[in-house]
């Protein structure tokens, strides 16, 4: 569910069609059979994803029996949802994630800048030692950070106790759980955000860098003048990824906070309550309400990000 | 960039943001059933050739269960049965039941429980099975009578019981005798375990160590059992009203926020972060309530150290919930005759034996639990089978996960302390009739 239909190479792939238009000497029509080719994806996309879209959109106006069975209740879902108090908390719970996730973008910025630096040593065990949490998956991530955060015998209250620091509770205290949580979300995303960047970093023309020295401009003024304006339309895009995954946080915390949690009402996610009332409560018709509501934020937030990109975003 | 990748990149981000969504469609409809097999059940033919799904939850019991296989088939030699096992950590066991039967594509035969049992019965996802009873195959005088009634929904009988659990009191001698504290016996009350927990607790300050404590992430082996002691209940029999506003139930949950106000048991927060049964068995805790299948795991950590009395009595009683899984056919089976074999043989004495001497759990079949007390040697786990005998039913109706995802949101805030335990058993209550209100 992550960015994996996402091709962040699309700027290089461009630029090779482009070198191919130049030998044709022309751009031409190559006719349907390309479409051929296509077809997997379209039509992957359109039974996985479109079709069950249409379908969610159609039972969050129903009652869902538990076995299946529907029965078209109009708006009542809709009506429950805007009712019901524990979703503007979620949304917020959510938000905070997400806004938590995404101060790890700077952070990978930094870093992708510190490796992809010319002559370093080892960049490419880096690289890889800042993926590895990507690719693992989310639930064994969340089993052994619950570990470390844990408030008697993990690592992280027993480093804080070496300076007579009494640590929280983490998982399980009102605010910090939501917190702690966003912590591991941000590491975990730091290896994909990286790849994209050092990628973003590697297509700026050396030769900027190159007059900027000339010009007497110290590292970290070539740093904010020609590595972060370049470096936009890749930040810009792991922006989109991360609001995106941000709001789709569940995985992470059902794992990491357990059932029974005092802490819950202040850290459930959107997508965690939708969980809840379609397995648990078994209430899939209003459960699909709540997942139009997700697509229906993010599709907005998403929106957003697009129309504001012309004001910050620059394009070589 | 250039606007037509911007507009195909947005495409892709809208389907990746329709994943979420697409979650909420797998299912479909489902085909009433149940109308069969009222009549009596005669065995098949001993050359039936078939093959069976057997799914299960728990890996550990997995040998046990294929041991069963091979004895069933030394007399149905042409029956295949495939044991799959899906572990109910995380519930994932019935999401896949669950998406099953919505497909119509439930295994053959498979474990049930108490709180989905009535979902299941009532919504005609499973074969009623008193023709095995009325054809002989079946007898329900050989199991506990708390479990053939938690199987029987509207006077139909939908699963053979195959094991129970009770709760009763696990103590750590060592810790006990350290503290120079006398150990619990059988005959203790509430008073007793709390003034032995204050002592232990005391004596024990700042090395972590506590006096007691119960797994308060589920009520089977804490609050339910003092609920029922203090002469509450959980759910009416007829399973329509919430039993949590009334004085005996609101006793039984401030025993546990007593408990934790006065530093006998961890916090709530402690026991989120590391479960009783944990803290038990690595000596963080003296005395803790839990169930009969952590005897195994108890007492490979604590060897002779371990010892297990009765439950404490309460104010009315010392009571312990009675829980037990069945195995189950589906209405639609598509081997009912199979099935049924199979189902029968699950249900004789030789399967309980077989899973008896694997110590794991302890079997339903009446007289074949000796084997069971005998598998640890070193404590007296009859406690469990007498606290069977006047057991109170485990709490269920037809939707009970709901109102259990209610227990696990609004409790934690009455034994924390945030709010008074008397306000949040009423807000529970009322919030748990509205749900039971739903089911029907």
């Amino acid at each position: 569910m992550k960015a994996q239909i996402l091709t962040p190479a699309s700027k290089s792939v461009r630029a090779a069609q482009a070198a191919g238009d130049r030998r044709n000497g022309k751009s031409k029509s190559d006719g349907w059979w390309p479409w051929l080719f296509v077809v997997p994806t379209v039509a992957g996309i359109g039974v996985f994803y479109l079709w069950p879209i249409v379908q969610t959109f159609y039972y969050s106006f129903t009652k869902w029996g538990v076995f299946g069975g529907t029965k078209f209740i109009g708006l009542d879902n809709y009506v429950r949802l805007f009712a019901d108090s524990t979703i503007p908390q979620s949304i917020l719970n959510t938000l905070i994630y997400t806004v938590v996730v995404l101060l790890g973008i700077p952070i990978a910025v930094i870093l992708a800048s510190l490796i992809e630096r010319p002559g370093l040593r080892f960049a490419a065990l880096y690289r890889t030692l800042y993926f590895i949490p990507y690719i693992t998956m989310p639930a064994a991530v969340g089993i052994v950070w619950r570990l470390i955060y844990n408030g008697d015998f993990g690592p992280i209250n027993w480093f804080l106790g070496l300076f007579g620091i009494q640590g929280p509770y983490w998982t399980s205290t009102p605010g910090f759980a939501l917190l702690a949580v966003a912590t591991v979300g941000l590491w975990m995303s730091l290896g994909f955000n990286l790849i994209i960047i050092s990628a973003g970093l590697r297509e700026i023309p050396r030769e900027l860098f190159e007059a900027a020295e000339m010009d007497g401009a110290s590292r970290v003024r070539q740093f904010f003048s020609i590595t972060v304006p370049l470096l936009t339309p890749s930040i810009f895009f792991v922006t989109i990824v991360t609001v995106i995954s941000g709001f789709q946080l569940f995985d992470l915390l059902y794992v990491m906070m357990g059932k029974a949690n005092l802490a819950m009402p202040q850290t459930q996610s959107l997508v965690y309550i939708f969980y809840n009332q379609a397995f648990l409560q078994n209430d899939k018709g209003y459960a699909a309400a709540i997942g139009i509501l997700i697509l229906v934020i993010i599709a907005l937030l998403t929106a957003f990000q697009f129309r504001i990109q012309k004001r910050w975003v620059n394009y070589v | 960039m250039n606007h037509n990748v911007t507009r195909r990149s947005f495409l892709s981000f809208a389907a990746a943001g329709a994943a979420v969504v697409s979650l909420a469609a797998c299912g479909g409809n489902s085909a009433a059933g149940g109308s069969a097999a009222k009549a009596a059940y005669a065995a098949p033919a001993k050359d039936l050739s078939a093959e069976l799904s057997y799914a299960i939850w728990d890996a550990a019991q997995k040998p046990a269960m294929q041991k069963i296989v091979t004895e069933f088939n030394k007399q149905y030699p042409n029956i295949l049965v495939t044991i799959d096992v899906t572990p109910s950590k995380g519930s994932a066991y019935w999401t896949k039941i669950q998406t099953q039967a919505s497909s119509n594509t439930l295994p053959d035969v498979f474990w049930m429980n108490g709180p989905h049992i009535k979902l299941y019965a009532q919504n005609n996802q499973l074969m009623p099975l008193d023709g095995l009873v009325s054809g002989k195959a079946v007898d329900t005088a050989h199991y506990p009578k708390a479990l053939v009634d938690l199987y029987t929904v509207n006077g139909a009988f939908y699963g053979v019981p195959k094991d129970f659990d009770t709760s009763a009191l696990f103590y750590n001698k060592a810790l006990f005798k350290e503290a120079g504290v006398s150990e619990p016996t059988s005959s203790w009350t509430w008073d007793d375990v709390k003034s032995a927990g204050a002592k232990l607790s005391k004596f024990y300050q700042g090395k972590g160590v506590y006096g007691y404590a119960g797994d308060l992430t589920g009520g089977q082996t804490s609050y339910y059992n003092t609920m029922i002691e203090a002469g509450g209940t959980i759910i009416s029999a007829d399973g329509k009203k919430s039993g949590y506003d009334t004085a005996g139930s609101i006793a039984g949950l401030q025993f546990w926020r007593d408990l934790i106000e006065s530093g006998v048991s961890p916090s709530m927060q402690q026991l989120t972060d590391t479960s009783s049964s944990d803290m038990f068995t690595s000596r963080k805790l003296a005395m803790t309530m839990d169930g009969s299948w952590t005897v195994g795991p108890a007492q490979k950590a604590l060897g002779d150290d371990l010892g297990i009395v009765s439950l404490p009595k309460g104010p009315k009683s010392n009571q312990s919930v009675i829980h037990g899984l069945a195995n189950v056919i589906p209405a639609n089976a598509k081997n009912p005759a199979a099935a049924q074999a199979f189902v029968a043989f699950l249900g004789t004495q030789d399967a309980a034996k077989i899973q008896a001497e694997t110590g794991t759990v302890i079997p339903a079949f009446n007289g074949t639990q000796d084997a069971w007390v005998k598998a640890v040697p070193s404590v007296d786990l009859t406690v469990f089978l007498d606290l069977a005998k006047d057991a109170s039913p485990y709490p269920a109706s037809a939707n009970t996960a709901a109102w259990n995802e209610l227990e696990n949101t609004l409790l934690p805030q009455a034994f924390a302390g945030t709010k008074p335990v008397a306000d949040v058993a009423k807000d529970l209550a009322s919030q748990m009739n509205a749900a039971l209100a739903k089911e029907s």
